[in-house]
């Protein structure tokens, strides 16, 4: 089994994610890509784990976390964007465009 | 710091008797209270006067009753056994060891003065609470009395010339405040500026004497100054005339001497109560006090000065009393009077007559206040000044006329009233030290004063009434006084009958001063009744013409007029003519010097001001042309331009297209990657 292998999974993910992120119109389009981006991390930090094995489980440890806050920022994001689509009947970014000069 | 006044005054007394004088222990050493007490009641009436009942009355009432109640116990010491202290607190030595101090002397004279001012101030501030009664201002009319009183008592327990000087300008301040004090009549602020200005002429004379006097000698002090004098030092001896001239120039103005009495007939406009202690205890009998307490310096050293003083005194006496023959007023007559009253103590203190001269000051102030008093209550009554509008007032006003003649012939010297004694005692003093011809120019005068005493008596209360509405007689809290000053105006004439001791008391004389220093001055050993006897036939014979003259009714202008004699009527009423030659003076004088200061300001003295204005114009134009609209305000204008145009530039970056910000900082983020990769 070697590192790269998951490292390039990750690598991917993300890649996927940032494309998402850029292109998608669709605000809850643009939370999902930050979750694959997350994910991506995810991997990564419980590859680097697996080889390096430190005595308290560091990588775990911290993908948990990630997740959390994931769940946390999803959470909030939606009701975000719950709430905008309330008040504007749209969930399109380019129909946001309000802060700007 | 106590210590024994005149130390070396302190010799026998003349007639060879024992001194025994207490230093008055308890009640002398707190004695400044009294000097204290009218200035905290000044201070309480400004603050809560407007509060009480009685406007602040009540306060300067009780402030004088204080102090009366020191005064008296402090008088009967000084009856019973004589008392000599003096507390001063040193304030400042000025230069080579001259010393400022403050404090209070405890001395028969000012004993005395104590006495005078708090017993007479009582009565007046009493009378005052129900003369002024819904006046205006009252809390600021007590608050003023206050201060005038407190004023006179801080200058007779002066130990020295400085303090006295205080006194006398707090007499001066407070005096001008009560005469102006109806100021919403332009005439009465004329008169207070009359009097200000008129005592402030003569002050100068007193504060130049006193630095003469007090720079020879090395102090201000007047137990130095009696020592210096009873001890013919030298360095007071070279200036004794002019520093006593002086003095006497300062006495002037205060105690109204011609030709500086033109103010206390104009004085007259204050509220009558002021007139009443102003002429009585407090103002004009400072000069007099003056004259009393440097009397050493005189009666040694300053001999020269004497024959000056006695014509003045005697001009004072005469002509000044004349005309209250003219006066309407009636208020002016006694003003007139005091005037010439004034003349008769003046004349004795310097023809070397100390007990005459202070004894007539303390009989005076009795009667003299009795007839003020009584003057207002007549006032309150009829609501006018003027004599033309009374008449008949004997049986409206039964108290105040009774009371008023207690006064009238205590004033005219008739036996045994109180006038009597003292007025005989100065013609006696003239005659012994060879004044006759002052002596009987006195005795002229006595006539006259019998005389428009008179006069006044008759058109007030006799004939019928002439002016309008029905007058009552005035509350009791006016008559109470008038017969708590009419009682001491028949008795205190007695006190000092020449050659009488009063078993335990002696007499006056002994009180204000020879007991415990040896004055040297003359008083008479036994009355001379051959004297006394032409001086009461003077005032015999005032009364009967007047009477003959005054006592028929008149009750027109017409007949009024008729009385006039031709050239001696308009010269009294234009009072000889001084208000208009003073005036005169003034006005010829002012003219050319006020073009010439104009002149002076508009050329030489705006020159000044005008480069300095031109330089400062000059300097502030380029300041504010180059410096600060072209140097400063470009430094700032070009910050705020080149901030708005970068704002401007950058602000386009804001799109507010949330995925435009995400697509730079990935590529920021994949920049620093290759950066961290490839280059570190």
């Amino acid at each position: 089994m070697v590192l790269n292998q998951f490292l390039i999974l990750g690598a991917a993910l993300f890649a996927m994610g940032v494309y998402g992120l850029l292109v998608r119109r669709n605000i809850v389009l643009i939370l999902l890509s930050v979750e694959l981006m997350l994910n991506a991390v995810n991997i990564n930090l419980i590859a680097f784990e697996s080889f390096l094995v430190t005595s308290q489980a560091l990588g775990q440890v911290f993908a948990i976390f990630v997740i959390t806050v994931a769940a946390a920022e999803v959470g909030i994001g939606l009701a975000i964007v719950l709430m905008i689509f309330r008040n504007r009947k749209s969930a399109n970014v380019d129909d946001l465009s309000l802060m700007r000069w | 710091m106590v210590r024994g006044l005149f130390s070396v005054g302190l010799l026998a007394a003349e007639d060879g008797g024992t001194i025994h004088a207490g230093d008055g222990g308890f009640w002398a050493d707190t004695a400044g209270i009294m000097l204290v007490l009218p200035f905290v009641a000044f201070l309480l009436i400004l603050a809560f006067g407007k509060r009480l009942p009685n406007k602040g009355g009540e306060i300067a009432v009780g402030a004088m009753a204080i102090n009366l109640l020191w005064a008296s116990v402090l008088m009967i010491m000084n009856m019973t056994g004589g008392v000599l202290d003096e507390t001063t607190f040193e304030i400042a030595r000025i230069g080579s060891g001259i010393v400022f101090e403050l404090g209070w002397v405890v001395d028969g004279l000012s004993i005395m003065m104590y006495f005078l001012v708090s017993f007479v101030g009582l009565l007046v501030f009493i009378y005052a609470i129900g003369y002024m009664h819904g006046d205006r201002r009252v809390d600021w009319f007590f608050a003023a009395f206050s201060l005038f009183a407190g004023a006179m008592l801080i200058l007779v327990g002066a130990p020295n010339l400085i303090q006295l000087i205080i006194g006398w300008e707090g007499v001066g301040l407070a005096s001008y405040f009560l005469i102006g004090f109806y100021w919403e009549d332009l005439d009465n602020v004329r008169s207070g500026n009359k009097a200000f200005l008129t005592n402030k002429v003569a002050d100068v004379g007193l504060i130049l004497g006193a630095i003469l006097i007090g720079v020879s000698i090395h102090s201000f002090s007047f137990a130095d100054l009696a020592k210096a004098a009873t001890d013919h030092s030298t360095e007071l001896g070279a200036v004794a005339v002019a520093g006593g001239l002086l003095l006497f120039f300062g006495a002037m103005g205060k105690s109204a001497q011609f030709p500086l009495h033109i103010w206390l007939p104009d004085a007259m406009a204050g509220p009558t109560p002021v007139s009443a202690l102003m002429h009585a205890a407090t103002m004009v009998t400072a000069g007099i006090y003056l004259m009393a307490r440097t009397f050493p310096l005189f009666q040694n050293l300053a001999m020269d000065a004497r024959t000056l003083m006695i014509a003045i005194g005697t001009i004072t006496l005469f002509a000044i009393g004349l005309l209250a023959l003219t006066a309407d007023d009636i208020k002016k007559v006694l003003a007139y009077s005091t005037v010439s009253q004034l003349g008769y103590m003046m004349t004795a203190v310097a023809a070397g007559g100390y007990t005459a001269g202070v004894f007539h000051l303390f009989t005076h102030a009795f009667f003299k206040a009795l007839l003020f008093l009584g003057a207002g209550s007549v006032i309150h009554a009829v609501h006018s000044n003027n004599m033309s509008d009374m008449g008949g007032l004997r049986k409206h006003m039964p108290t105040t006329y009774w009371t008023f003649m207690v006064g009238s012939l205590a004033l005219a010297g008739i036996i045994p009233l109180a006038g009597f004694w003292s007025k005989d005692e100065i013609l006696a003093t003239l005659g012994h030290e060879g004044y006759t011809t002052v002596m009987w120019i006195a005795i002229a005068g006595a006539f006259v004063t019998a005389f428009y005493m008179t006069r006044t008596v008759a058109l007030t209360f006799f004939g019928s009434y002439k002016g309008h509405g029905e007058p009552h007689e005035s509350p009791r809290v006016m008559t109470a006084p008038l017969i708590g000053l009419a009682i001491p105006s028949i008795f205190v004439g007695v006190l000092n009958i020449p050659g009488v001791n009063w078993p335990g008391i002696g007499n006056f004389t002994e009180w204000i001063g020879v007991r415990v220093v040896a004055m040297g001055d003359y008083h008479p050993k036994s009355v001379d009744w051959g004297l006394a006897a032409i001086g009461l036939a003077a005032a015999v014979l005032g009364i009967v013409l007047g009477w003959m003259i005054f006592a028929r009714d008149r009750a027109t202008q017409a007949e009024r007029d008729a009385l006039e004699v031709p050239v001696l009527y308009p010269l009294l009423r234009r009072k000889y003519y001084m208000d208009d030659l003073a005036w005169g003076l003034v006005n010829t004088t002012r003219g050319p010097l006020a073009r010439f200061v104009n002149w002076t300001n508009t050329y030489i003295i705006d020159m000044v001001p005008n480069a300095i204005g031109g330089v400062t114009k000059a300097v502030g134009g380029f300041v504010y042309g180059i410096l600060d609209q072209r140097g400063v305000d470009g430094v700032f204008n070009g910050l705020s331009a080149i901030t708005d145009g970068a704002g401007s530039a950058v602000r386009k970056w804001q799109t507010g297209r949330v995925q435009q910000y995400a697509a730079a900082f990935v590529a920021g983020a994949v920049i620093l990657v290759i950066v961290f990769v490839f280059f570190i």
